[in-house]
C-alpha cells in the first residue's frame, strides 16, 4: 500500500501480536495418502515452515530381503509402492539380471514393456483422481478413474491372477505366458481409452476453480528439482526434460516412438498435465508393443535358486512416481547380501517443506496430493 | 480465449450429467457374482496327494515359510511317505512361488476367494483339508492344462457399454 | 388464465388457518428434507457411475429413516467446560428459522400463512439468524479451532448477504412489490429471463451461505479447522445436518418462487408445479456439487466482494434504468437484452481473474 500514515503504523505495533504456533496434522488424517505425518509452523493460517514426520508403515523390507532367496524377494517388492507393483517388480528383475548377467527372451522384454506401461497408466489414474479429490471435487474425477484403474486390473488378473501384488517378473523373464484372451481385450481398451481421458479433461481440465486453485500454488522452481534429484512427474513438471526410458534406456525402450511432455512452471496444475499426458504417451507405446509382440518363450530356463557371482548392481527404470532404482549386492549366496531401494517417493518429499513455505492449510494438502507419494515406498 | 469465462464449468457439469443415463457399472455383491480370472490366486492350496512325492520342493521355495513337510525314509515306488503336510493360510501371502516350483504337478492354487474364518488356529490346514474337492476347484496358475475347465473371467470391459 | 386463489384468511376462522398451515409446512419441510436427502445421495451416486443406497427399502427410499434411528440411539456428549445452555440453544436457534421462513412462501395461489406485504424482506431477515445460532454452536463448544470455523462461517455468510439482497431488490422492481404472492402474479414471463444476471448473482450468493459446494469449506477434511459442529453429536447433531438440508430446500423454494414463476404453469394443479421447480432447483444444487472443486477461503471472500458485489449494484442500475426510462417496451425485447448484457458483464468481469495469487512471503 502506498503512503501508509503514521497512526497506522503506530496502531499496529500496539494491538495484534502474533506468534506462530505448531499443529500437527497427525498421521491418521482423511486426507493425507498414507500414513504421513507433518508438523506444520502456522501463523495464522500461513504455513511458515513443514516437517515432515514418517516411518509409520515401516516393515524392514530391505532387511527381510536379506533373509530371502533372489526370487523370493520378488512378491516382497511387489509390496513397496503398492500401487505400481509391476514396476516395482520390473526394476528388481533388471538389477538381478545385470548382477549375474542372464539373458532376457524377445518376446519376455515385450511383454515385460506391455505391463510395465500398463501399469503406469493405472498409477497416473489413482495420482490424478486423488488429487482431484483433494481440490475438493467430492470423488467423481476419482469415482470415474477407478473405473478405468478396473479395466487394467482386470487385464492383470487375466496374466497373472492378481489384482495388486502381481509377483509376475522373474529373473530370465515372466513367470507365464499371456493367455489369449489377453490381446483381444488389451486392443479393446485401447480403443476406448483415449475416448475416457478426453473425457477427464472436459470434466475438469479448463475448470476456473481448479485453475484457481492449483495453477501457481506449490511452485518447485528447476534448479531445486534438479538439486534435489526430484524425478518423474515432478521433475518433469519442473520443466526438466529427463525421462530414464530416453536418457538411459534398459530393456527395449530405445525402439519405441513416444514423447517427453514436460510442464513451464512447476506448479501443481503442471504436474497434473504432465501426468494426463503421460498417460497418452504410454497409450501409443502400448500399441506400438503390441503391434511387435514376437512369438518365442517368456522365460528364459533359470532356475529358482540363483547364486550370482560375487559383486553389485544398480539398475534404475522410469517408474510412474519417478526413478526407481535397486542397489543389490552379492557374496555369492542364494541370498542378496544388500538389498537397497532408491524410493522416488522419497527423494521427492524432501522438496515438500519449500513447496509448501507461504500458503495457507488448503493449498497444503493440494501440494502434498500434486507429488504423488505413496507411504509405502517411503517407509518401506 | 474463452476459458476463464465460466466455459470450464460448464464443460465439467455436461460431463457429470451425461452419467445421469449411462448404466451403473456396479456389480451387486453377494446377489451378483463376478468370475475371477482363470489364473486367480485364491485363498487356499490344494494339494494332489496322488502325484506328491514328498520331494519338499515347494516348502523350499515359500519365502514365509508356510509349507511344513515331515516324510519318512520309506521309499514307496520312488516317492517318499508324506506323514505330515501342512499349510499354515495365515502366513501365506499367495504369491504362488511354490505352485511353480513344484516339478510333478501336485500343487495348486484355489480357485475361490471366500475363505475367512473365525479363528486362527482354523486357518491351518492339514493334508486331508488340503485335497480337491467340489468346492475346493484349483485354479489354472502355473497350470495351463487346466485352464479350459474354468469359466471365462468377467472382464469390466465387456460390461461397461458407456455410450458417450 | 383463470387462477385458482384461495381466499387470504380461508377457510375462515383464523386459528383453524393458522393450524392447517402450521401443520402443512411442518410436515412439508420434514418430509422433503428426508426426501432431498436420499434424492442427493442417489443423484450424487448415479453421476458418479455408482449406485447410491438400495438396501433399506425399495431404491432405498428408507435410508434417511434409517439415518435418522441411528443419530437419535448415539450418546449426547456435551462439552465439561462448554456453556450448556448455550450449547443445548445452539441447534435451535439454527433450526428454527429455517421453519419460518416457509410461512410466507406461496404453495398454491393464496395458500400461504400469512401474506406479509413484506415478505421479501422478512425472508431474508429470517434466514440470518441461523447465523446466530451457528456462532453460539462455535462458541460453546470451548475448543478455538471449533470457534474459527464459526467465526470464518459468519464472515462468509455476511459477505453474501450484500450480492443476495441486492440482486432480490432487482425482482422486487419488477414486481412492484415485496409480497412473495406479488412477486409470483406479477410473474407473466419468469423473472429468471427478465434477470439472469440477477439469477446468477442469487444464485451463487445462496449457494455460498448455505455452504454448498463449492463453498463448502467449512466442513472439508482439507482444513484443519473442521467447523463449528465437532463438539456435536446424536440428535443436536442430527438437528445441524437437518439444517444443511433444510436451508438448501429454503433455497430452492425462494428461487422457484421469486425467479421461476411460483405455482405458475399449465396443465399441472398448481402444487405440484411448485414441487416439481423445487425439486429441479434442488437437482442443480447436487449437479453443482458432483462436479465442481472447492475454494479456498480467500478466494471465497475475494468472490463476494470483487466480483458479486459490483456486479450486483450494476444489476440494480440497469433494471432500473430499464423500469424508469423504457416502461412501455415489450418485456422480450428485455429478455434479450438483459441475457446479452449478462454475458458482456460476466466476461468484462473475468478479466480480473487472476491466478497465483495467496502465497505469502515468509
Amino acid at each position: 500500500m502506498v503512503g501508509k500514515s503514521k497512526a497506522m503504523e503506530a496502531a499496529k505495533e500496539i494491538v495484534i501480536k502474533t506468534e506462530p504456533f505448531v499443529v500437527n496434522f497427525g498421521p491418521a488424517h482423511p486426507s493425507t495418502h498414507g500414513v504421513f505425518r507433518m508438523r506444520m509452523t502456522l501463523d495464522g493460517e500461513v504455513i511458515v515452515d513443514m516437517e515432515p514426520v514418517f516411518g509409520y508403515l515401516h516393515r524392514g523390507i530391505e532387511k527381510l530381503a536379506e533373509e530371502r532367496t533372489y526370487t523370493g524377494c520378488i512378491p516382497l517388492t511387489d509390496r513397496m509402492d503398492y500401487l505400481a507393483s509391476m514396476s516395482n517388480n520390473f526394476a528388481y528383475v533388471l538389477a538381478v539380471e545385470k548382477l549375474a548377467g542372464i539373458p532376457v527372451p524377445e518376446r519376455a522384454e515385450y511383454i515385460r514393456v506391455i505391463m510395465a506401461e500398463l501399469q503406469r497408466i493405472a498409477s497416473h489414474l489413482i495420482a490424478v483422481g486423488a488429487f482431484l479429490n483433494d481440490c475438493g471435487a467430492f470423488m467423481t474425477p476419482f469415482v470415474y478413474m477407478l473405473r478405468e484403474r478396473e479395466k487394467i486390473l482386470d487385464l492383470f488378473d487375466m496374466v497373472c491372477g492378481q489384482r495388486l501384488t502381481y509377483n509376475y517378473m522373474r529373473v530370465g523373464g515372466v513367470s507365464q505366458d499371456i493367455p489369449d484372451e489377453f490381446i483381444p481385450a488389451l486392443k479393446k481398451f485401447l480403443k476406448e481409452m483415449p475416448g475416457w481421458i478426453n473425457e477427464y479433461e472436459r470434466l475438469l481440465k479448463e475448470n476456473e476453480i481448479l485453475l484457481a486453485r492449483a495453477k501457481g500454488v506449490g511452485i518447485l522452481s528447476r534448479e531445486l528439482a534438479i538439486n534435489i534429484s526430484a524425478s518423474g512427474p515432478v521433475l518433469r513438471g519442473s520443466g526438466v526434460k529427463w525421462d530414464i526410458r530416453r536418457a538411459d534406456p534398459y530393456s527395449i525402450y530405445d525402439r519405441f516412438d513416444f514423447d517427453i511432455p514436460t510442464g513451464t512452471v512447476g506448479d501443481c496444475y503442471d504436474r497434473y498435465r504432465v501426468r494426463i499426458e503421460e498417460m497418452r504417451q504410454s497409450l501409443r507405446i502400448l500399441r506400438q508393443a503390441m503391434k511387435g509382440l514376437p512369438p518365442g518363450e517368456a522365460r528364459s530356463d533359470v532356475p529358482h535358486l540363483i547364486r550370482p557371482p560375487v559383486g553389485e548392481a544398480y539398475a534404475r527404470i522410469e517408474a510412474p512416481k519417478g526413478e526407481l532404482g535397486f542397489y543389490l549386492v552379492s557374496d555369492n549366496s542364494i541370498a542378496p547380501y544388500r538389498f537397497h531401494v532408491r524410493a522416488p517417493a522419497l527423494i521427492n518429499l524432501t522438496a515438500l517443506s519449500d513447496m509448501m513455505r507461504g500458503w495457507k492449510i488448503a493449498d497444503a494438502i493440494i501440494i502434498f496430493g500434486s507429488i504423488d507419494i505413496c507411504m509405502g515406498e517411503v517407509d518401506r | 480465449m474463452f476459458e476463464r469465462y465460466g466455459l470450464g464449468i460448464a464443460k465439467g457439469l455436461s460431463v457429470t450429467i451425461r452419467h445421469l443415463l449411462r448404466r451403473p457399472v456396479t456389480t451387486q455383491y453377494p446377489e451378483q457374482r463376478l468370475n475371477p480370472s482363470r489364473r486367480t490366486r485364491g485363498n487356499e492350496l490344494i494339494w494332489d496327494k496322488g502325484k506328491c512325492t514328498g520331494c519338499a520342493t515347494c516348502a523350499r521355495t515359500c519365502p514365509q515359510g508356510v509349507i511344513h513337510i515331515v516324510t519318512s525314509v520309506e521309499l514307496e515306488e520312488n516317492k517318499y511317505k508324506v506323514e505330515k503336510f501342512e499349510v499354515d493360510m495365515g502366513y501365506c501371502i499367495f504369491c504362488g512361488l511354490c505352485v511353480e516350483a513344484c516339478p510333478y504337478d501336485a500343487l495348486f492354487l484355489g480357485y475361490a476367494y471366500e475363505r475367512a474364518r473365525y479363528r486362527r488356529g482354523e486357518l491351518v490346514r492339514d493334508r486331508e483339508e488340503l485335497l480337491a474337492s467340489e468346492e475346493r476347484k484349483p485354479s489354472a496358475y502355473a497350470r495351463p492344462q487346466i485352464a479350459a475347465t474354468l469359466p471365462k473371467q468377467t472382464l469390466l470391459l465387456d460390461k461397461d457399454r458407456g455410450k458417450r | 388464465m383463470a387462477m385458482q386463489m384461495l381466499p387470504p384468511d380461508w377457510p375462515g376462522n383464523f386459528w383453524a388457518h393458522w393450524a392447517i398451515f402450521t401443520v402443512i409446512i411442518l410436515v412439508f419441510v420434514l418430509a422433503t428434507v428426508m426426501v432431498f436427502i436420499w434424492f442427493e445421495r442417489r443423484a450424487l451416486a448415479i453421476m458418479q457411475a455408482r449406485l447410491g443406497p438400495n438396501r433399506a427399502g425399495p431404491f432405498g427410499i428408507f435410508q434417511p429413516v434409517a439415518d435418522a434411528l441411528k443419530v437419535m440411539l448415539k450418546e449426547d456428549i456435551v462439552p465439561a467446560a462448554g456453556d450448556k445452555i448455550v450449547h443445548w440453544l445452539a441447534p435451535v436457534v439454527a433450526f428454527v428459522p429455517v421453519l419460518m421462513v416457509f410461512a410466507v412462501v406461496p404453495f398454491q395461489g393464496g395458500a400461504i400463512l400469512a401474506d406479509l406485504n413484506i415478505g421479501i424482506l422478512y425472508v431474508v431477515a429470517i434466514s440470518s439468524v441461523t447465523v446466530v445460532g451457528v456462532f453460539m454452536a462455535g462458541w460453546a463448544s470451548n475448543n478455538k479451532y471449533s470457534l474459527l470455523g464459526a467465526m470464518r462461517q459468519v464472515a462468509s455468510v455476511v459477505s453474501y448477504e450484500i450480492p443476495v439482497v441486492l440482486s432480490v431488490v432487482g425482482v422486487i422492481l419488477l414486481a412492484g412489490s415485496l409480497s412473495l404472492q406479488q412477486i409470483v402474479l406479477a410473474q407473466d414471463i419468469p423473472f429468471i429471463l427478465l434477470q439472469p444476471l440477477g439469477f446468477l448473482l442469487f444464485f451463487i450468493g445462496a449457494l455460498a451461505e448455505i455452504n454448498r459446494t463449492p463453498f463448502d469449506l467449512m466442513e472439508a477434511d482439507s482444513e484443519l479447522v473442521a467447523g463449528f459442529h465437532i463438539e456435536y453429536s446424536g440428535m443436536k447433531f442430527a438437528l445441524f445436518y437437518l439444517v444443511e438440508y433444510a436451508e438448501a430446500l429454503v433455497i430452492s423454494a425462494i428461487v422457484a418462487t421469486i425467479f421461476l414463476g411460483g405455482w405458475r404453469g399449465p396443465f399441472l394443479p398448481p402444487w405440484l408445479w411448485f414441487l416439481v421447480k423445487v425439486g429441479l432447483v434442488f437437482f442443480v444444487i447436487v449437479w453443482i456439487r458432483a462436479t465442481l472443486p472447492r475454494v479456498r477461503i480467500d478466494q471465497l471472500m475475494a468472490l463476494a466482494w470483487k466480483f458479486l458485489f459490483p456486479l450486483a449494484l450494476l444489476n440494480l442500475l440497469i433494471t432500473a434504468v430499464e423500469i424508469l426510462v423504457f416502461p412501455a417496451v415489450s418485456p422480450w425485447v428485455l429478455v434479450g437484452v438483459n441475457i446479452a448484457i449478462m454475458i458482456v458483464l460476466v466476461i468484462l468481469w473475468s478479466r480480473l481473474f487472476k491466478l497465483g495469487g495467496g502465497r505469502v512471503n515468509v
